[in-house]
């Protein structure tokens, strides 16, 4: 078994600016991905990031992994790469597997920044080679400059569709047509126009799909406008030719491991599913376990990055490695961000439900302190 | 396709107008000068932060939409590479007597030659007149800056070029 202070799970934006932060001051701290690099979905990102200054604003989502993963190995994080976790035992020892061996990690403090999962949705079809997540689409032409098509058709329009659409223009692909079921847009607008101004996208709201056909693979989508109750209205389809069918429905938090830990979670449709409760600390109903970027709810990479910085800072001062009066004004600093970085009515949805969050935490933890249910 | 969606995907000329990004007529026959089509409260601040004479302003709420003061931006066009968004176009409407000069971000390749005629491409996404290819910057950041000689009516129509269609 392997002594450890911190072990952080997950090397996207959240999980290493969290490792960031406690090696900065000089905490021992793991940071385990299962990827061959960290990065997370950064790497696959080559638009601008908005934000700002302290969230690497205007710099494209790979070179701010690229600067991260920098940062984390000059302060000696030490990083544990390929290793999967496959259980989480009593005390937070985490079991890894990495290659062929296991090893099982005792960390006196556990960040989980496992990311989020892209949602999925079925329809006849759906198995059929050529239907795929905007994830995996992104892994073959941002990462390994590979077209898995030549004809694609968007599900969904937030900004995961309407930015994909935009690359895979940029890799020379026709984007045939993007899909939504909404009667409007769901993307920023300026993410919306530089695509459809790139390459004279149709966009059909108020749609949906009902069939990928093809032989071996995807050669075209049907697809049929609903109605107020979101069914589909007869006599309304259309048939597209396409031969890559892209997902882009939206993402839930990766929540299996803090499940397997025992912390507390609660729906929240806003932040796309199960999130764990925690508090304005990060910090779960599992004592000394914290969340950090989407599985504490899924936002924005921004956003993601300032909760790391804030899991890592109260995990910091929790092992005594900030005074207390360093630790409040360090994470006073880091709410302001987060705050204004909520606003705008993207955002504030988003901020009301976080509060949520946390007062129903505060609630149940009072509850659960008389009933010494806390481990 | 119903009015919302529509302007949702691209702005009718009457919403842009209004944007505080937006410089007046009189503004921008005084220009070159920077216009900020930036409709929406995105916490975003890279314009401001961009733009080296304080012609742009976000302030602390980083939500808010950009304002330009027009009197402050000297058309350098820094804030054309630098956003995120790509929404960010220097109109320069007395170039010439005809023409006006709209500088344009762009990230596809191959990049356009100087001199080059190429097609201006709306807002829409639609095809318009050929346009000439006035410079071409290449930007370490990877946003291109192409400036393009448009006729003096279309200056707030077109927002993009393509260059494959005069190939063909």
């Amino acid at each position: 078994m392997l002594n450890k202070e911190v072990a952080v799970v997950g090397g996207g934006p959240a999980g290493l600016t969290a490792s960031i932060e406690l090696a900065k001051r000089n905490v021992d701290v793991t940071l385990i991905d299962e990827n061959l690099q960290a990065g997370g979905q950064l790497l696959k990102q080559t638009h601008k990031f908005f934000g700002s200054e302290e969230h690497y604003a205007g710099v494209r989502g790979f070179n701010i992994a690229r600067e991260l993963i920098e940062d984390a190995k000059d302060l000696a994080v030490d990083f544990l790469l390929e290793g999967s976790i496959y259980s989480v035992y009593e005390d937070k020892v985490l079991a890894v597997k990495k290659e062929k061996s296991t090893r099982l990690i005792s960390p006196e403090r556990v960040i989980f920044a496992t990311g989020a999962s892209e949602k999925v949705i079925n329809f006849p079809g759906w198995t059929l080679p050529g239907v795929m997540g905007a994830g995996a689409v992104q892994t073959f032409v941002n990462q390994h400059r590979v077209l898995p098509g030549r004809k694609f058709t968007i599900i969904g329009s937030g900004n995961v569709g309407t930015i994909v659409a935009y690359q895979l223009l940029q890799a020379g692909a026709e984007v045939a047509a993007i899909v939504e079921a909404a009667d409007e847009i769901g993307s920023y607008y300026v993410h919306a126009n530089k695509a459809v101004r790139s390459g004279d996208i149709p966009v059909y709201t108020s749609h949906t799909i009902k069939e990928a056909t093809g032989g071996e693979s995807v050669d075209s989508v049907k697809i049929a406008q609903v109605d107020d109750s979101w069914q589909p209205v007869p006599g309304t389809e259309k048939t597209i030719d396409t031969d890559v069918v892209c997902l882009a429905v939206g993402l839930r938090p990766r929540t299996k491991l803090t499940s397997l830990t025992g912390c507390r979670s609660i729906y929240s449709s806003t932040l796309g599913g199960e999130v764990p409760l925690h508090d304005e600390s990060m910090e779960t109903s599992t004592d000394g376990v914290y969340v950090a970027g989407d599985v504490a709810g899924v936002e924005e990479a921004s956003i993601a990055i300032e909760e790391g910085r804030l899991a890592g800072v109260s995990a910091a001062s929790s092992l005594g490695y900030i005074s207390n009066s360093a630790e409040a004004d360090q994470k006073e600093e880091i709410r302001g961000r987060l705050e204004l970085l909520r606003g705008g009515k993207y955002g504030e949805e988003r901020a009301e439900e976080k509060e949520r969050i946390r007062s129903i935490f505060n609630e149940r933890l009072t509850r659960r302190e008389s009933s010494t249910v806390r481990r | 396709m119903n009015d919302s969606q529509e302007e949702k995907a691209a702005l009718s000329e009457d919403k842009l107008f209004e944007l505080p990004g937006f410089p007046d007529e009189e503004d921008l026959e005084d220009g070159p000068v920077a216009v900020v089509e930036c409709p929406e409260e995105i916490a975003c601040n890279v314009c401001e932060a961009a733009c080296p004479f304080g012609a742009i302003k976000v302030g602390r709420e980083i939500k808010s939409v950009p304002e330009i003061d027009p009197e402050k931006c000297v058309g350098c066009g820094q804030c054309v590479s630098q956003c995120p968004g790509l929404a960010v176009y220097l109109v320069d409407m007395n170039y010439t007597d005809e023409k006006a000069l709209l500088t344009i971000p762009y990230e596809f390749s191959p990049l356009p030659e100087e001199g080059e005629s190429v097609t201006g491409i709306t807002r829409e996404g639609n095809k318009s007149s050929p346009v000439k290819v006035e410079g071409v910057d290449e930007k370490e950041n990877g946003t291109a800056i192409v400036k393009i000689l448009v006729p003096k009516p279309e200056i707030h129509r077109i927002r993009g070029i393509s260059i494959e269609e005069n190939q063909s």
